[in-house]
């Protein structure tokens, strides 16, 4: 089965999990994420952040939202996702989707560990990837 | 330096109606001002207006006059109509022009607001994987705030329950029917911790408001309002906004926190003078959050005043009389403009069924994507 990332430059996989690509302004060391692209990018170094930090906050998506998204389904067979902020200590708070079997799980505060999952297949069958937490 | 009043207001009412154009709304709203004032547009020097969705605010102009008035499109997200008010405040504050118009109306698509990442700066992935919807941000932002200030399930339904009572009593409002706390609490969950009748949907409507300096209304024998304070602020780092993949650790203050001290200090009052407030309520937890961004009670202390009912008609700290953005829905170009109407029916005392008795000082705030908010103070 062939998988490819939903953007490149979003994320890279290291021996021990995958890493998030940020943007470290040059002027003044603030984080970003993503990497800004184009001309902005020019003043950023890209920069890969801390796997593992805590649940910020979060919410349930309970309907299926209209394009852009274009995840699988319709609107019959969609299936609700977690989508949250997650605090990587010290650098950034970065917003995910989150992988959780019982959304009253959730808290904030948690401690969440990034992952990768299948957002959705294309018409050719291989399976397209993107970023996600879960908890560590 | 002069100062700039209110001397008409105009509305259309807010909801759905399918045989009218959002223009043909801002018509509506806008010959309605003029009544109110007794002018006739060819007095008009100026107008500033907005609309999002339904088309460029200056085709007013062939419907009400050709008359080589001045007209600028304003364009800022759900602040336009604040920012119209502010471009109107400014004209006259200048001493350019003593006598205009500032309106806006709209027309939106059913359902929740999409947005297109390309628009605002964003990667395409960001909406392909499901994360540019407003109404999580709502929920976010509530979700943490209900976290760090104890704000309960039960609040956040009693601000609905009192926007659909108020709506009831108002004559422009969108949604007239009382709904109560039991069903408000279990109708469909959209966001967690929001539900269906937590959320204000999008909608249609106009607003107007004639703008006059002091001189000109006394030389036209009207009267109205005076704009004690007016200010737009748009986000500084730190803030947690609609449409952000990544936030600061260090956290900062909002655009609506900049915005209202701002026009607080402009109007030289504070929270304590406030008879009556009109604040950007996209959902129940934007009014429980906007109080305090406001100034209008502390962080955590919304609980309690919810609670006992302060915020109700009759309670100590009226908010949203006409039912905000719960009750009217949003149509983008007019919503800020809305709560200005309703601050100036409020203040003559004409808000019949809704009046806050003695109401001299009026406080609107409209917040709105990608980040900015806008204030208005206004003195009977």
């Amino acid at each position: 089965m062939r998988t490819k990332p939903v953007a490149e430059g979003l994320f890279v996989e290291r021996a021990d999990g995958p890493r998030l690509i940020g943007g470290r302004r040059k002027s003044d060391g603030r984080i970003v994420f993503p990497m800004p692209k184009g001309a902005d990018g020019a003043e950023f170094d890209a920069v890969e952040l801390k796997p593992e930090g805590q649940l910020w906050s979060y919410t349930v998506q309970r309907f299926r939202p209209k394009p852009p998204f274009n995840g699988p389904g319709d609107d019959r067979s969609f299936k609700p996702y977690a989508v949250g902020y997650v605090e990587l200590p010290g650098e950034v708070i970065v917003e995910s989707r989150l992988l959780v079997d019982d959304f009253s799980r959730l808290s904030i505060g948690m401690p969440m560990r990034l992952t990768t999952e299948v957002f959705r297949q294309e018409p050719d069958g291989s399976d397209v990837l993107t970023y996600a937490f879960r908890a560590a | 330096m002069s100062s700039v009043h209110i001397v008409g207001a105009g509305i259309h009412p807010f909801g759905r109606h399918d045989q009218m154009s959002g223009l043909d709304q801002g018509v509506f709203a806008l010959r309605e001002a003029l009544a109110d004032a007794g002018l006739d547009w060819k007095d008009i020097q100026f107008g500033f207006g907005g609309s999002s969705a339904a088309g460029n605010a200056d085709a007013v102009l062939p419907r009400m006059g050709l008359t080589g008035v001045q007209f600028i499109n304003v364009a800022n997200g759900c602040a336009t109509g604040g920012s119209a008010l502010l471009s109107g405040y400014w004209a006259i504050k200048s001493g350019e022009f003593d006598l205009g118009v500032v309106m806006g109306f709209d027309k939106h698509p059913r359902g929740a607001f999409n947005a297109d990442p390309e628009d605002w700066g964003l990667p395409a992935w960001y909406g392909e994987t499901g994360m540019m919807l407003t109404t999580q941000f709502f929920a976010m932002k509530i979700q943490r705030y209900r976290e760090l200030h104890g704000i309960s399930t039960r609040t956040l339904g009693l601000v609905a329950e009192k926007a659909f009572e108020n709506g009831v009593r108002t004559p422009h409002a969108w949604r007239r029917e009382a709904v109560d706390l039991d069903t408000i609490l279990g109708s469909q969950m959209v966001s967690d911790p929001l539900t269906k009748y937590m959320f204000c949907s999008p909608a249609e409507g106009g607003a107007a408001l004639i703008l006059a300096s002091d001189r000109k209304m006394r030389e036209l024998g009207l009267s109205g309002p005076r704009v004690r304070g007016a200010s737009v602020r748009t986000r500084v780092n730190g803030s947690f906004e609609v449409f952000a993949p990544s936030l600061d650790v260090e956290r900062g203050p909002s655009p609506t926190e900049i915005a209202s001290k701002a026009a607080y200090e402009m109007a030289g009052v504070g929270p304590q003078d406030i008879n009556v407030a009109q604040i950007q309520d996209t959902e129940s937890g934007a009014e429980v959050m906007h109080m305090a961004e406001n100034g209008l009670c502390a962080h955590g202390e919304q609980e309690r005043l919810i609670g006992e009912g302060a915020t109700r008609l009759g309670g100590s700290m009226p908010v949203n009389t006409d039912g905000g953005c719960l009750a009217c829905g949003e149509p983008i170009g007019a919503s800020g403009l809305r709560q200005v109407y309703e601050n100036v029916q409020q203040l003559r005392g004409r808000a019949e069924g809704r009046q806050v008795e003695g109401a001299r000082i009026g406080y609107s705030q409209v917040y709105g994507a990608p980040g900015l908010s806008a204030v208005a103070i206004l003195e009977a």
